[in-house]
């Protein structure tokens, strides 16, 4: 029991950072499909750079620089661009889902992983308390600072943020990027702490359960969190199932747990859910 | 956006053309030439007559997906679900196959077919109706819906079907009948590439596609969820039926994979066959700008993009075949881009 506890813990860390990731970028106005690209990117940056320097720590900050960067790349697609916001996201997860692979066979001459970090170069509990402090931290923000404000009129009623002489774009722009970065350090918990360094598409989904978490949490960071915690509890489950060996119900159906969770969740909760009202919408300043 | 017909496509094919070239761009940071790798795929896509066979084999699943799509798109859904749908789909059809191998002539491949059209169509209503009902979002929810379908497939094959001559996971062998591609002319023309009936066939639904949409009251008012969800409903258009049957075409449409895949080329259903095609159906479908007739030429770029990319493990030191993915990804972007080309030049022209 006790073991599943910590193991929940431990799971919902990539989560956690890529749903309150996707809630900053949200609360702004920007929908954000591509968490699941962000967090590979991550996961990526992460391994690359932990194998090239030795120091997770490294690791985590490429992975947070490598994130804002290519969010300011969607930023500029679609809040410079206007281009469809969903459609956009779709074309960020492939783009990680081609280029990582690309950039792996010229570092380490291999598209499937990178080679494995040894435990020493690896995080053994930072990141499960950076998660939550992050929560925490995002809670706080919206709460009680003058910028949580600022992010919730951008998605809320973008004209009177433009009125009161502050730039949506700008806005719009910082909340994508310090989103990716999020869901990147999401990707990186994933490649330098839960596992010994980058495998293919190593996210499995969970930037979709993120969202999915968010949507069942209405938008809110404590709400979002408890939901990851769910979502993690169920892959906690599936982990420790899959070490049962006499088990009456197939595999397959354990492994399916969190996603079938995910869509259960998002269908008995969504209809009392109420998203930012000008999410999707771009703004033209 | 207003579509002012000509104007529009040349911008299509020029952002068409700018995502191709900037993917080839990117081959530049692995030191190959782009020249060098764009000529790599080009003969290998259309070298020789096997290989433009290959060509045609890898559009026929793709414009199946790209239909797929493009039909829920048309209805102003979004599905990544295609995927998932052409799984359960070709499984279904090649169960079908090794359950009932002595069903006689004709009737053998309609009966995988209409199991394949169904078994994908059901996996599509569930997010349809999830959507509908209960508003929550299709994208999601067909996300999930893939991973079930893989781990569904898998126990399926496992514990059911189970092919005992092979030590791969893949279902035991269909009933002859099932099997097209035994006397099928278009195979032998390619030099017994894998290419099939199935080819035509698809070119077929994408003209019945397109004069559903275009030419039928059904498909207008389809049409019209799609472009104003609200103007529909003020019309008195049924906009939840409408989507629930778009959803449900969309996943028999993926479903058909089937043909070209499991009653075109193997006779089974393998775990894994899919090189993501329900994923390049969504390129695919955008690229066509949702037009059924259009999803044959995208089906057939990206076919050959594939076809030429799988050639890049083997003709250069650096680049994979996983730049077929980063080329469709920019070409998303690019055309999606492309749609305000018009605009911007102009209000370029406007400018003092």
């Amino acid at each position: 029991m006790m073991l599943i506890f910590l193991s929940t813990l431990r799971m919902s860390t990539p989560l956690l950072f890529a749903a309150i990731g996707g809630m900053f970028c949200e609360r702004s106005g920007v929908i954000n499909i591509a968490l699941e690209g962000f967090m590979l990117f991550g996961a990526f940056f992460a391994a690359a750079f932990t194998i090239a320097t030795g120091n997770p720590w490294l690791g985590l900050a490429g992975a947070l620089a490598g994130g804002a960067a290519f969010g300011l790349l969607y930023g500029l697609f679609v809040i410079q661009w206007r281009i469809n916001q969903v459609v956009a996201g779709t074309a960020f997860n492939f783009l990680a889902m081609g280029l990582i692979p690309f950039a792996l066979k010229i570092l380490y001459g291999s598209t499937g992983a990178s080679p494995s970090i040894p435990i020493e170069q690896r995080f053994q509990i930072f990141p499960v308390f950076g998660a939550w402090g992050i929560t925490a931290f995002a809670w706080f923000v919206l709460r009680y600072t003058p910028y949580g404000l600022w992010l919730s009129f951008a998605g809320e009623n973008p004209e009177a943020l433009d009125a009161a002489g502050i730039s949506v774009r700008g806005v719009r722009y910082s909340a994508v990027m310090i989103g990716s970065a999020l869901a990147a350090a999401g990707g990186a918990s994933l490649s330098i702490f839960l596992s010994s360094g980058y495998a293919r598409n190593m996210s499995a989904g969970r930037g979709f359960m993120a969202l999915a978490a968010l949507i069942f949490g209405k938008w809110r960071p404590i709400p979002a969190a408890l939901a990851c915690l769910f979502f993690a509890f169920m892959e906690a489950l599936q982990i420790s199932a899959q070490n049962i060996t006499e088990l009456p119900i197939p595999a397959e159906f354990i492994q399916c747990l969190p996603y079938l969770a995910t869509m259960i969740a998002l269908a008995g909760f969504v209809g009392s859910s109420k998203p930012p009202k000008q999410l999707g919408n771009a703004f033209p300043r | 956006m207003p579509k002012h017909g000509f104007i529009y496509t040349i911008s299509t094919l020029l952002g068409l053309a700018l995502g191709i070239i900037a993917g080839l761009v990117v081959t530049k940071f692995a030191g190959e030439n782009p020249l060098h790798v764009l000529q790599v795929i080009i003969h290998s896509a259309f070298g020789s007559r096997y290989d433009l066979g290959l060509t045609l084999f890898y559009a026929t699943p793709l414009i199946f997906c790209g239909l797929s799509v493009a039909m829920a798109l048309n209805a102003g859904l979004f599905s990544i679900g295609a995927e998932g749908q052409l799984n359960i789909g070709a499984l279904a059809a090649a169960a079908v196959g090794a359950c009932l191998p002595n069903v006689p002539g004709i009737l053998a491949p309609c009966l995988a077919l209409l199991a394949a059209a169904l078994a994908g169509g059901i996996w599509a209503w569930i997010p349809g109706w999830l959507r509908v009902v209960k508003g929550s979002h299709e994208v999601i929810n067909t996300i999930m819906m893939n991973f079930i379908a893989y781990a569904f497939c898998g126990w399926i094959v496992r514990v059911y079907l189970q092919n005992p001559a092979s030590q791969n996971p893949e279902t035991k062998d269909m009933g002859a009948a099932y099997f097209i591609r035994a006397h099928d002319p278009i195979a032998h023309f390619f030099g017994d590439a894998p290419v099939s009936m199935a080819f035509p066939i698809a070119l077929l639904i994408a003209l019945l596609l397109w004069l559903f949409l275009e030419k039928t009251k059904l498909g207008f008012e389809l049409k019209a969820c799609g472009e104003n969800e609200d103007a529909a409903k003020l019309a008195g258009i049924p906009v939840k039926r409408l989507r629930l049957l778009a959803m449900v075409l969309a996943g028999a449409l993926a479903g058909w994979v089937a043909l070209p895949e499991v009653l075109g080329n193997v006779g089974r259903y393998r775990i894994g066959f899919s090189a993501d095609y329900g994923f390049i159906g969504i390129a695919v479908a955008l690229l066509a700008q949702n037009n059924p007739l259009l999803v044959v030429p995208a089906g057939i770029l990206f076919g050959a993009l594939h076809k030429g990319a799988g050639d890049l493990d083997i003709e250069t030191e650096h680049v994979t075949r996983d730049l077929s993915l980063i080329i469709q990804a920019l070409v998303i972007l690019s055309v999606s881009l492309s749609a305000y080309f018009p605009l911007w030049w102009m209000n370029r022209r406007k400018k003092p």
